[in-house]
Order: structure tokens, then C-alpha cells, then sequence
């Protein structure tokens, strides 16, 4: 069934505009066409200057995040018929604009780079592969499949205040990723450049990130975990 | 590039643990302090007097107030840290924070000893 759909998109072109503006939009959208990201895709064909990222359109990439009705998501997973009308998209919060829906996610990444996202394992590295058992390869689910949109890290007041000090909760994930793999070494060493009072310590565990994530994993859940290592490691 | 980042202050789990641990202990004096005040025979001077007249209790209350001002003061710091960016400013308002609060428990000590 056809049906039409009212928007209001944020509009800003840093080499035109002033500042940015809210532009209304009303598209027809056809049968089958039930996520939000197909509903740009149809407004572009209107409007081929509004500019937004997008790739995989199956909730892999994690290009195509933005604020939607004021939270935060992935186009390519949301239903469109969900949302309230008109639907107000607006890029991440707390990140700058490179122009319309997207921006620069360069504070997120340098954030991420600093946890050091890599294994670190000092052995000589076997002929194939450093086995896990089901068991240790059991503990990394929940924290392995972040595919680092940026949902909920800008939707985290910590990130927004302190985005070049506060790790936020993709990074601090990522964190516990590495610290939480049998494989790794460096625990102690990613204990202590977390072991800050901005670094880690500026979550106060509001779980914003735990309401947004579009893959349903729980931060603040990792979060609690590196705490408690650092306490173990205190006593 | 040279990739210089400081990261890693060493005090974040120290003052993360000291805020909860001082939290659990006001909790647990409220709690006390309110059951010690509803069972006075009467809510007179003299029986107030007398609560705060006992060893322990003076104790306990010193280390209510000792455990408010380090709560206090890791609380304060994060707030100036976060709204007060020029580094003198900020070092200037943690040293009023820290004299005032060492300042608000002397005066503490000087009640609760007084009497």
C-alpha cells in the first residue's frame, strides 16, 4: 500500500549557509519501502543536494546513523511506519557537521584509537592461530559485534561535554573487549590509561548508550566490568 | 606523527571507590541518626545534648561530616573540571573548594567537642 510521509530534515551547507534550518519534505512511499533509509533514498530523487552517509543498508556499516524523532539510530533498521509524523532527522549530536546528516566523526575515532583496538600478545604468534576455548571465546559476545556507528556515544551527555577526554561508551566497550579476550596481554596497561577520572570515570551510568545501541549491546554493562576489574586490581 | 597522548591520571578508581564508600557510610549514619533521634524520650535540648554527648556518637558524626566533605570534594572537582577550562582559574577555585571544606569540618570538630 502506498502511503505518504511527512519530514523535517536538518539543512546545512557550511558553504551557503549562514546557519542551519529545519526543511520540510513530503514523500510517497511504496509498498515495500518500510525503512527510514529507503525514504531518503526517495526524498534524494527530489532533492539531490541533501546529503547523508549510507552503505550497507543492512545494519552492518553503521554509516547511516543519525538522530531520529530525537533519537538516536540507524536509518537502514527503522521502521518508517513507526515514527510519529512529521519525522525530524537531524544528524549525531555533539559531533560537528560536515554538511546536512553527516558529521565528522573524527573525535569518535580518535577516541576509539586511544584504547588501542588490537590484540596484544608479546608470544611469538603461532603457525595458525591462538585457539580459545567456547568458553573464553563465549565471554566476547556482546562486546565483539559493535559496528562503531556512534549511536551512543553521542547520545551520552559525558561524550558531548568531554568528547576529547571522556573515552564514551563505544570506545570504553571496545575497551573491554580487548581486556575481557584471553588472547590479550595488556591488561594491566589498558587499566591504566583508562585509570582517569575523565577517561572512564565521567560515565555515570545514565545508559543512554544502552537505550540507542541499534545492535543491542550494553556499554554501560562493560563499563561496570572495567570498574570492577579496577577494583580487584586495588584490593 | 609523533603521537603524544597523556592519558591515564592514576586516581579515577581510588576517587570512584572513595565517593561510594562515603555514600554507603552517610547512608548508613542517616539511617541511624534518625532512628537515634525518634527514640529520645523527648525532643528536648537536654536529650539532644545528651545524644551528641556520647563518645561514639561524636565519632560517628565526625566521620559523617569528614566522609560529606570528601564526597563533596571529588564532586566539586569533576564540576570544575568540566565548566572551568583555564587551568590557573581552576587550580585557584579547587584550593578555595579544599580550604573551605577542611575549614567546614574544623568547624565540625569544634561543635561536636564543644559540648
Amino acid at each position: 500500500m502506498k502511503r505518504v510521509k511527512h519530514f523535517r530534515i536538518y539543512r546545512f551547507n557550511p558553504e551557503q549557509d549562514e546557519r542551519p534550518y529545519l526543511k520540510d519534505y513530503v514523500v510517497e512511499l511504496a509498498e515495500g519501502e518500510q525503512k527510514l533509509l529507503q525514504a531518503l533514498v526517495r526524498i534524494k530523487e527530489q532533492d539531490d543536494s541533501l546529503a547523508f552517509r549510507r552503505s550497507c543498508r543492512e545494519g552492518v556499516c553503521g554509516s547511516d546513523a543519525m538522530n531520529i524523532n530525537g533519537k538516536n539510530g540507524l536509518a537502514c533498521l527503522t521502521d518508517v511506519d513507526s515514527l510519529s509524523e512529521p519525522i525530524v532527522l537531524r544528524p549525531l549530536p555533539g559531533l560537528p557537521v560536515v554538511r546536512d546528516l553527516i558529521v565528522d566523526m573524527t573525535p569518535f575515532f580518535h577516541q576509539y584509537l586511544s584504547i588501542m583496538p588490537y590484540l596484544i600478545n608479546e608470544e611469538p604468534p603461532p603457525e595458525r592461530e591462538r585457539p580459545q576455548s567456547p568458553a573464553e571465546r563465549e565471554v566476547l559476545d556482546g562486546l565483539y559485534e559493535c559496528i562503531l556507528c556512534g549511536c551512543c556515544s553521542t547520545s551520552c551527555p559525558s561524550f558531548w561535554w568531554n568528547p576529547d577526554k571522556f573515552v564514551g561508551p563505544a570506545g570504553l566497550l571496545a575497551a573491554y573487549r580487548f581486556i575481557a579476550d584471553s588472547r590479550d596481554q595488556a591488561t594491566n596497561e589498558r587499566l591504566d590509561r583508562l585509570n582517569d577520572p575523565y577517561r572512564l570515570f565521567r560515565c555515570h551510568t545514565i545508559m543512554n548508550c544502552v537505550a540507542v545501541c541499534p545492535k543491542q549491546l550494553n556499554p554501560t554493562a562493560a563499563i561496570g566490568r572495567i570498574k570492577e576489574l579496577m577494583v580487584a586490581r586495588l584490593a | 606523527m609523533v603521537k603524544r597522548s597523556v592519558v591515564g591520571a592514576h586516581y579515577g578508581v581510588r576517587d570512584w571507590l572513595i565517593q561510594r564508600v562515603t555514600a554507603a557510610y552517610m547512608a548508613l549514619y542517616t539511617v541511624a541518626f534518625a532512628f537515634a533521634t525518634l527514640t529520645l524520650p523527648a525532643l528536648s535540648y537536654e536529650s539532644w545534648r545528651g545524644l551528641f554527648s556520647g563518645r561514639g556518637m561524636q565519632l560517628a558524626t565526625f566521620l559523617f561530616f569528614a566522609a560529606l566533605c570528601y564526597h563533596a570534594w571529588i564532586g566539586m572537582r569533576d564540576i570544575w573540571m568540566d565548566y572551568v577550562k583555564p587551568l590557573g582559574v581552576r587550580l585557584l577555585l579547587h584550593a578555595v573548594t579544599v580550604l573551605l571544606l577542611v575549614g567546614y569540618l574544623a568547624w565540625v570538630a569544634r561543635v561536636l567537642w564543644r559540648l
